[in-house]
Order: C-alpha cells, then structure tokens, then sequence
C-alpha cells in the first residue's frame, strides 16, 4: 500500500510538468459540477412549478431556456475536461519516452542487451502507452471524486441538514469498503489472472508443440486435455469469482440503499410538512450524482493499477545508476586524428556488478597498423575487450590507453567514429536494406552505399532482393540468411572508413562460396587498418601480427604466428591438428 | 465482416442460455434503477400532497426493494456473464485447435515465431469478451427501450416517441458519427504507433550498434518525432472522443428538456397527474445507463471482428495433404526409395527440390548435408507426408508414400529434430507423450541409453521435475537427449534426424552425436545436416545445393575427391578446431596457469 502510495506521488508528479492541462481537467470537472447542481435545481423548480403551483409551458420558459443553456455548457466542459487529460498523458508519455531512450542509450548495451532485453522492450512499448489510462481515466476520476460530491454537499446541507448527513456518512463506506473488500478480492482476482495466464500459456505451448505432437501421434489427443483443462478452470473460477464481485455488489448496495433511504427519509418529512417539495426533489436528483463519481472510481481503479505497475517498471530503469563513465564527462578541447597506439595495462572487468569475472589482468598492445588476433574459447571474455574499447563499458581495474592517453579522456563521439565495428551477430533494423548499411554514415550517397555493399559482395544478393536496395528486413521484411547478415555488416564497415577496426569474426558459414567471398572481403577491410580480430578460425589468426590465447579472462599465450609455433606451447598443439588443413 | 459476425454468432450459440439470463440479469439491474428512481420519485410527490402514511407505505416497499435488487442483480449478472465468458472461451480454444491440428505444420510454417503464435493467443482471448462487450450491451438497451416505451406509452404515445428517439440518438447515432469523424485519424494513428514501436524495439535490440555507429541521438531525435506526431494524433483523437462522452451526457439532458415540454401541457390539461412528472423524468435519467457502454461497444466489435478475422484465415486454410485411403498398405520390409522427386512450395517460384534419386536400406543409413537453403527440410516434410510431392515417387516398404495414411505413417518413423518442443510438463510428461503406456522400467532404460539418465536423477524431483518456461531449464544438449529418449520410446523402425545437434556447441555435439549412433543401431535412418560431424559412419552421403545432389558417396571418397563435401568439412573442421581445442585443453586450469609461466 505504502509503495502503492509512493508511486502513485511519483506519477503525478509526473502529471507536474503538464499542470496547466491538469488544472483545467480538473477545473472544467469541478465547474461541471456546480452546472449539475444548477440543472437539479432547475428542473427541481419547474416540476414543483408544474405540479403544485399549475404553471404553464410559458411560466418556465425562461427556466427551461436556462437549462438548455446549462445543458449546453456542461457538455463543453466535460469535452474541454477530456481533451486537457488526454493533453497530460500525452505530455508525460512523450516525457517519459524520451528520458527512458536517453537513459537507455548511457547504460548501453551491456544493460540492454541478453536476457533483459525481451521485458525492457516491452516495457519502453507498452508499459509508457499503459500509463495513457491512469492519467487521462484514472487520475482525473480521483479528482472528480472527491470534487463532485464536495460541490453536492455544499448545496444540499444547508437545505436539508438530514440528507446531507446521510451523504456524509455513506460516501465514506465506498472507498472503505473499496479498500477493505477491494484488497481481498485484488488478491483472488490476481490469482485467478494468474491461472487464467496459466492456462492460456499451456495452450500456447501446446500450439508450440503441434508439430512435435503430431510426430509422436497424440496431437488429437490434446482435445481432450484442452477440454480438461478449461473445464477444471472453470469451475475454481466461479467460486472464486463469487467472493471477487462482493466489492462490487457492497458497492451498488451503499449507493442504491442510501438512495432508497435518503428518498424514504425525504418523503416521510415532506409526509410531516418538514421540507418542501421543490427541495425534496432537488436532493433526490442529486442523490444519485453524488454516489457516480465514486461509483466510476471504481471501475477505473483497474486502469489506474495497471498504470501504477507499468510505472513501476519504468521507474526501475530511470533509476538504474548510470556507470561511472558517463559521470566524469571528457572536456578534452584538443582532438589530434589518432596515431592509434593502444595498451591495456592489467585490465579487470567483471558483469552483474562485480559477480561474475570476465577479465582478470588482461595486458595487451596494438601497435598502429597492427592486426592482433584473439582466440579463445567462448565465454573467455573476447568480447569483452571489444565491448571496453568501444567504451560500452569501462574497467574496474587497470588502464587502456590510446597514444599514452586513458581512453575515458577521450571524447566519446570522437573516439567511436575512429572506430568500425563488425560484431558476431549484427542486428538488422526492420528498415530498408539502404537504411541498414547506411547507418555507418547518414550522410553517404547512393554511389557509395552500392559501392560499400560492392566491396562486401552484398551487392549482388541485393539485387535480387524483391525492391533490391528499398527491401525492407527485419520482423516486418524479408529475413536475410546468416551469411547475407554478415555482408551488410561488412558493407557497414566498408561505408565507415574508419582507421580502426574490431573485427568479431562470425563463425563459419556453411556455403563454402559465400565462405570465400566474406574472407575476401575481410582481407580487403583489414588492409591499411590498425586491427583487432575476435577469432574463430585458425586461417584467419595465421596473418596477424600478434595472435592472443585468452583462457578464464587471462592471456595465457601471446606473439607471432611464427614465435607461437616455436613456443610449442598450446597454439602450436592447435596448428598442428587442425592447421596442416587450411 | 457480416459473415465474420454471423460465424462468430454461431460460434457462442451453445450458450445461448446463460447469455439469455446474463441479458435479463442486466436488464433487471438497470430497470431496479429505473424503478428506484421512479417510485422515489413518486413517493415525494405524493407525499408533497399529504396523504396518509399507510398510503405511502406501498411505495416506500417499493423503493426499498428496488434498492436491494438492483445491487444483487448486478452480481448475478456478472457472475453469469463471466462464467459464460470463460466457457465461450474454452470452447473457442478447442474449436481453433480442433481447426488447426489437421492444417500443421503446412500452415503454421509463417507462424513458426514466437510472436505470431502469440498473436493467435491473445485473438481468442479477445473473442472471450464477444458476448459480455459486444452481444449482451446492445441487447440489454434494447429491453430497457422496450421498458420505457411501455412505461412512457402509458402516459401518452409523444412521451415514448421521445425517449426511444434519444436512447437511439444517444446509443446508436453518436458512435456512428464519432467513428465517422475518427476514422481517418484512427488509420493514421495505427500506423504512426507501428512505425514508433518498431523503432522503439529498435533502439534497445540494436543499442550497440546504433552507439557504435554514433547514431544514437539521431535515433533519438527519431523516436522523439515519431512520439510527438503520436501524442498529437492522440490529442486530435481524444477531441473527437471526447464529442462521445459530451454528447450522450447532453442529449440525456435534451431528452429530460423535450420530455419536459411536452410533458408540461399535458400536466395543465389534466391528462397526466402532475403527481407523475418527477417520476417521468427520473426514469427517463436513469434509463440512460443502458446506452452509456454503447459506444465502446462498437470499438469492442471491431476489434472483435479483427481478431475473428485472423483466426477464420487460419483455419479456413485447406490442408495440403489429405488421406486418400481408409487404410494404410502393410510395408514389405523398411526400405526407402525416391525416384526424381521435384517439389514446389506454391509461394516459390524456384523447386525446392529437383530430380532427387536415392535408396536406403533398410536398417542403412543415409545422410543429406548441405547449405542452409539446400531443400534438406523439405525433403523430410515430404517424407513424413506434411505436403504431398507433385513430381516423382517416393516409396517405403514398397508402396508410394501417397498410399499410406499420414498418421499411421508417423508411426513408424520417429523424428528427432533441432525445434524439439519440450512441454511445460514434468519429463515424465514429455518423455511418455512418445508412448503413454511406458512402464517406468521402459522409461529409465530408454534415458539411460539417451544418456540423460543420471541428469534427470540430479533434479530436485527426479523424473516429476517440471521443465520449461515455469520450471528448470534444460540445457540444449539435454534437451536433445530428451527428444533422444523419446524416440527410443516410440521404437519405430525408420528414424528421421533433422538437424539433431544444431545450435549445440562444438563439444556437447560430439557427445550427443555419439548417443545417437546407439539410436540409429538397426533403424533405417535418414539423417539431414549442415553439421559435417560424425558422418564417416553413414552408407551414403548426399551433398545438396539448390535443390540438387552434387556429389554423392561416403565420407572418404568425398574428402578425397576434393569438391564441395570437402571445401565445407575444411571450413567446419577449422572453426571447430579452435573451439573444441582450447576448450579441451584450458577446462583444466592446471593447463591453463602452465601455460602462462
């Protein structure tokens, strides 16, 4: 309840920054208000009028052309009250969008990449547009009610002391019973989505598993499991549902019993001569008013929940620390074009905040037009090293310097443009081929972006492309093979032109025609650049000038091709199984 | 979309009962506040005339009970409407998957991601409100009109033409035109939400490029546009939206206008009591709660028919393959031979496969290997009669494949493929799904010989441990030698290997290829791979390209004739060198230190 409450702060402080638009829904509400207090008082007047004073269509003219007038005027405002809401969540989705991207973009990759990035995604796409509702519904519906009923009891107290006692004291049994039942019951309801989501992820898998069950002959039998299922379900679900919709019966019984008793009460004293009737019936007219907009909270209160826990969310990304880096800003003023001499001095580096090591004292050195070669197996942190020169992330320990200074010195924009990366597994945006080779520099002309995918033998795929270099890829396009993949990327690179380049060697492909081509065009994009290769082919460590072993985030082996094979140490052992066939 | 309506219709009619009451349950709720108010209304009124208590006392009942049954009634009907909810919905999931069974895996090929699937899903489950946001709302309005019209009529007839005019004006009219006015923003918004979404999912899938390349901020300067035109197109929707909300409010207060002046002469006439009038116009306020939810009603109903239309698409598909017989013909022996098999997929404008020949004995092995794209699967979809070939022949046992009922075929082939789907079940579950009547001795023997045995043994609950999405992971390797474990259960003697060790890394694909070498022991096997592992063994290897056998012939002749089989083992072999190598020799840390001094 209290984090509830919290949030619930946090989110409107959110709904802060847009506070002209939220004092207009809310005034626009309370105005409309007052309006439905002057309607009950006219048509009060003119039935009283008619009924027992005998007055004519001519008498209540004027009261009626007031009331169309009111009539009138409160649809404008409860219009201009709706627009002004939709206006704040707007305001704080587009707010909010553009701080989660920003923060996003700092902590990089090594956050939202791997496991999370399924639930950031959903949450950067449907968690800000569930929010819609808890602003435009489930906020301005708080103000209203507490607004409305205020404005009906300031009316209806001073006319009929008993009835607006009676308001008084009911109002309050809603939200209490709201809270009260409401709690109990959230909790079964949550249980019930719960097997409710349980159920339909058992048909899913089981949609999934179509295939497999059809190879194996019992697809047919799960009809029967389907049945058993939703059957089983259904009859939790009743019992459980019985005790859910208590909430909602407690609250129509508080509204309709206090109607009914406020209208008994009312009419007895008439009965007594106690009050009039044209005040008799302007409280019962309000009676109903009073309770709607409590009545209506509760139906939102579920939008508003779901907004709360879709903010939650964000909120938890907001407030992911960003990493040290980003905090000493670089204030470098002189950029020299980089000779591009890197050393890594002793270089630690471990994920999950310290808990798992990828990096223990890694020492390294690129001399310029350098190639150097890492080998290793998985998970021995290759592509750690490319993820710290790419500044994606920065050591814990130990240094990496460029031409004798550290790297975080360094202007970042500056340093990543120096830099062309191919890595392992590029991902491809659901834009246009052209699009996609293109984001290497926006600025490029059509010459040089079918002269780059020329160079990366991509261009001859593209071709064949149904709209060639307008086809769209990725989710929403044509899905490109392994191999293609890899030549936009090196098209990519090739488009760059950058001095430096981190090479993630892909791992084999298996057409060994395309297999020549992509070797081709690496050797063509290693030429006259300063190197780092992610190995995972022995042809291609045997021309760098340095080749590294690394093993368990250390370098256990390091030199030449040549001092290696003297070295007779494990690289030698590898050459000798394997190499003789390159 | 009438017929997707109609079929829908058709769809909920089995519960046409309960929908009936759920109808009347909610008719009676809003008519208990048609009557509170009414007789509220009535009971001050008379007593403004000052009649005798026990007069009044019938009407104060009234109210009373009007109060009491408008909130029971509305449980009820939200616990019937709800339970009739959840029965349309598992009859929709079993009517769809009913559907659906005999179309796969031809025609949910497109479907195959995760995502579509999904989709499907969550398209029922949008059904499941057919009947409680579409069916009963216009349904109970209409028996509120049907009310008001009697309880109007019987003060004059101009009364009752009133208030259904504006109950119509209010439930039918007002969607309409807010529609009408909305479409062409609507449209607009569809797209501009799929282009920002799709760059959102852009920016946190492809983070590191994006940075690598420093286009960050362009891409966030991007999205920050797409955001702004969509907040504007919203706040352009929500101005008509609003029209909606502000009309039906005003045109319950017209009605209460127009009943008025009509109503007023007719008071001063004497040809309605004046005591009536409060009465006339608070039913006629109340009665409006029948029309509020009209309007998402037929947003609902879009949606609806949407959702309805995706799934009618799916399943009114027609199988590629069909049975031509009522039984299937007795295999002479296990023996298979294709003779110049070309295949199409209708889509293609390239044959998948083109003049395929080959024998296999049986209790032989065979391997296909080539390129992704080579026409491998489709060889095997053939096979197991998942589309029917148009040119050539394919005979087991002696018979042509056609000949054979697709199911009983599936009998006696037993797959193992790379998209094994393991069910969130235990393993029990998942292993006895290949032979339900399986002993527990049969179970452990075929994991022991699966070499999965003394893994499942190390889970906390042995074989009752639950895996998938909701219990223990299994690692790819282990995974594979679960679906190992199920065909040695199934025991049939033709056995299909459809890329057994893809996406295993280099070590644990040894190792299972070794496992399913003891499986292939005696079965006529057909194994497809792009995989060049373990295959000196195999009778025959067929190299494909393109939808053709290049080269044939064992392992060693094709290494030593120095074609295509061998530009790909050299390539493999030289990937796999590095990685099996280091990985051997650095898992020893011993290795690993020595090396560094």
């Amino acid at each position: 309840m209290q984090s509830k409450m919290r949030l619930d702060k946090r989110l409107i402080q959110q709904a802060w920054s847009a506070r002209l638009h939220l004092a207009l829904a809310i005034g626009f509400g309370a105005l409309a208000g007052i309006i439905l207090v002057g309607q009950a008082l006219l048509i009060s007047q003119i039935v009283a009028g008619v009924f027992l004073a005998d007055k004519t269509l001519n008498d209540v003219q004027s009261q009626l052309l007031l009331l169309l007038f009111l009539s009138v005027t409160r649809a404008g405002l409860s219009w201009g009250s709706e627009v002004a809401a939709q206006r704040i969540s707007g305001q704080v989705k587009h707010s909010l969008r553009q701080r989660l991207m920003k923060h996003l973009f700092t902590l990089g990759p090594a956050y939202t990449s791997g496991e999370r990035s399924g639930e950031l995604t959903n949450t950067v796409v449907e968690g800000v547009e569930t929010l819609e509702a808890y602003f435009s519904q489930y906020l301005p519906q708080v103000a209203m009610a507490a607004l409305v009923p205020f404005t009906i009891l300031v009316f209806v107290l001073p006319l009929d002391l008993t009835s607006g006692l009676v308001l008084l004291f009911t109002a309050p049994l809603i939200p209490i019973f709201m809270i009260l039942i409401g709690d109990a019951a959230d909790r079964l309801t949550r249980r019930q989505w719960q097997s409710l989501s349980r159920m339909s992820a058992h048909f899913l898998d089981t949609l999934q598993g179509l295939t497999t069950l059809k190879l194996l002959g019992r697809s047919r039998d799960q009809v029967r499991a389907i049945a058993a299922i939703s059957e089983r379900f259904g009859q939790t679900t009743l019992g459980v549902l019985r005790v859910a919709f208590l909430s909602a019966l407690v609250l129509e019984m508080v509204a309709t019993l206090s109607t009914a008793v406020v209208a008994v009460e009312i009419g007895l004293r008439l009965l007594y001569g106690l009050l009039v009737f044209e005040q008799a019936f302007f409280v019962l007219i309000l009676t109903p008013e009073f309770y709607l907009p409590l009545r209506m909270l509760g139906t939102r209160f579920h939008a508003g929940m779901s907004g709360i826990a879709a903010a939650e969310r964000i909120f938890e990304i907001l407030e992911t620390p960003l990493p040290q880096m980003t905090r000493s800003a670089p204030h470098t003023t002189h950029h020299p074009q980089p000779r591009l001499d890197i050393h890594f001095q002793d270089v630690h580096y471990a994920y999950e905040s310290g808990q798992r090591s990828a990096l223990r004292g890694v020492s390294l050195h690129i001399p310029p037009g350098h190639k150097v070669a890492v080998v290793g197996p998985s998970g021995s942190g290759k592509t750690t090293i490319a993820h710290l020169l790419l500044r994606f992330i920065d050591p814990d320990q130990g240094s990496i310097t460029v031409d004798g200074k550290p790297l975080d010195t360094l202007d970042m924009a500056i340093w990543r443009s120096q830099i062309s990366w191919v890595p392992q597994n590029p991902y491809l945006f659901n834009a246009s081929v052209e699009e996609n080779i293109r984001l290497a520099n926006p600025d490029a002309t059509t010459e040089e972006v079918i002269h780059a995918a020329q160079q990366a033998f991509a261009h001859d795929f593209i071709q064949t492309l149904p709209q060639t270099y307008d086809t769209l890829i990725g989710e929403r396009g044509s899905r490109l093979s392994g191999g293609q993949a890899q030549r936009i990327t090196l098209a990519r690179a090739f488009l760059k032109k950058a001095p430096f380049l981190i090479l993630d060697e892909a791992t084999a492909n298996l057409d060994p025609e395309i297999e020549v081509q992509l070797r081709e065009a690496m050797d063509r994009l290693l030429q006259d650049r300063t190197a780092l290769i992610i190995a995972h082919r022995l042809g291609v460590v045997q021309d760098a000038d340095t080749i590294l072993v690394l093993a368990g985030g250390r370098v256990i082996e390091s030199g030449s091709h040549a001092a290696l094979l003297e070295n007779a140490g494990l690289y030698s052992k590898l050459f000798a199984a394997y190499g003789g066939a390159a | 979309m009438m017929k997707v309506f109609y079929r829908l219709l058709r769809l909920a009619r089995p519960f046409w009962k309960r929908m009936g009451l759920a109808v009347l349950l909610g008719f009676g709720t809003i008519a208990s506040s048609v009557g509170l108010l009414a007789t509220s209304a009535y009971i001050i009124s008379f007593a403004a005339l000052q009649p005798s208590i026990a007069e009044l006392q019938i009407a104060i009942v009234g109210v009373r009970f009007f109060g009491i049954t408008r909130g029971v009634l509305r449980y009820l009907e939200r616990l019937v409407s709800h339970s009739t909810a959840f029965r349309l919905l598992a009859r929709l999931r079993l009517w769809f998957y009913q559907k659906l069974e005999p179309l796969a895996p031809a025609r949910l090929i497109q479907y195959q991601s995760g995502d579509l699937l999904s989709r499907i899903v969550a398209d029922i489950e949008t059904l499941e409100q057919f009947f409680v946001r579409v069916l009963a709302p216009p349904m109970v309005a209409i028996c509120i009109a049907i009310l008001m019209w009697f309880l109007m009529g019987a003060f004059d007839p101009r009364l009752a033409a009133i208030i259904i005019t504006f109950l119509t004006l209010a439930g039918i009219l007002t969607p309409v035109l807010v529609k009408r006015l909305s479409r062409g923003t609507g449209r607009q918004m569809v797209g501009l939400r799929a282009a920002l979404n799709i760059a959102l999912v852009d920016s946190v899938q492809g983070c590191a490029d994006l940075l690598a390349f420093a286009q960050a901020k362009r891409h966030r300067a991007y999205i920050s546009s797409l955001s702004r035109q969509y907040v504007q197109l919203q706040e352009r929707m929500s101005r008509v939206g609003g029209v909606s909300n502000a009309l039906s409010g005003f045109l319950m207060n017209m009605a209460t206008i127009t009943l008025l002046i009509v109503a007023i002469p007719l008071v001063n006439a004497g040809r309605i009591d004046g005591v009536y009038l409060a009465l006339l116009i608070l039913a006629a306020i109340a009665s409006f709660e029948a029309v509020l939810p009209l309007p998402s009603t037929f947003q609902y109903l879009e949606s609806q028919l949407a959702a309805a239309q995706r799934l009618y698409e799916i399943v009114d598909t027609h199988p590629v393959t069909m049975d031509h017989t009522e039984t299937s013909p007795e295999p002479n022996d296990f023996s298979i031979t294709v003779r110049d098999l070309q295949f199409r997929y209708e889509t293609d404008p390239q044959p998948a496969l083109d003049g395929i020949s080959f024998h296999l004995d049986q209790g032989s092995q065979l391997a296909v290997v080539g390129p992704s794209g080579a026409g491998k699967s489709t060889l095997i979809n053939l096979l197991l009669r998942f589309w029917d070939y148009d040119q050539g022949h394919i005979s087991l046992g002696g018979h042509e494949l056609g000949t054979y009922r697709g199911e009983d075929l599936r009998r006696i082939i037993s797959v193992v493929s790379q998209q094994t789907h393991l069910f969130n079940d235990t393993i029990r579950g998942n292993l006895l799904l290949a032979y339900p009547d399986a002993s527990e001795h049969d179970l452990i023997q075929a994991a022991s010989q699966a070499q999965i045995h003394e893994t499942i043994q190390g889970l906390p609950h042995g074989y009752d441990t639950w895996i998938g999405e909701s219990g223990v992971r299994l690692s790819g390797g282990e995974r594979q030698r679960i679906a190992i474990a199920r065909a040695l259960l199934k025991n049939t003697p033709v056995l299909i290997l459809d890329e057994p060790t893809a996406n295993l890394d280099a070590l644990t694909e040894r190792e299972v290829t070794k496992t399913l070498y003891g499986l292939m022991e005696g079965r006529t096997t057909l194994i497809i791979t792009h995989r060049l592992v373990g295959l000196e063994k195999m009778n025959q290897i067929l190299v494909m390209r393109e939808g053709r056998i290049i080269e044939r012939g064992r392992h060693d002749d094709l290494i030593q004739a120095g074609g295509f089989y061998y530009r790909m083992w050299i390539l493999q072999t030289q990937s796999d060198a590095l990685d099996i190598l280091l990985e051997e020799n650095t898992s020893g840390s011993s290795l690993a230190q020595g090396s560094v001094r």
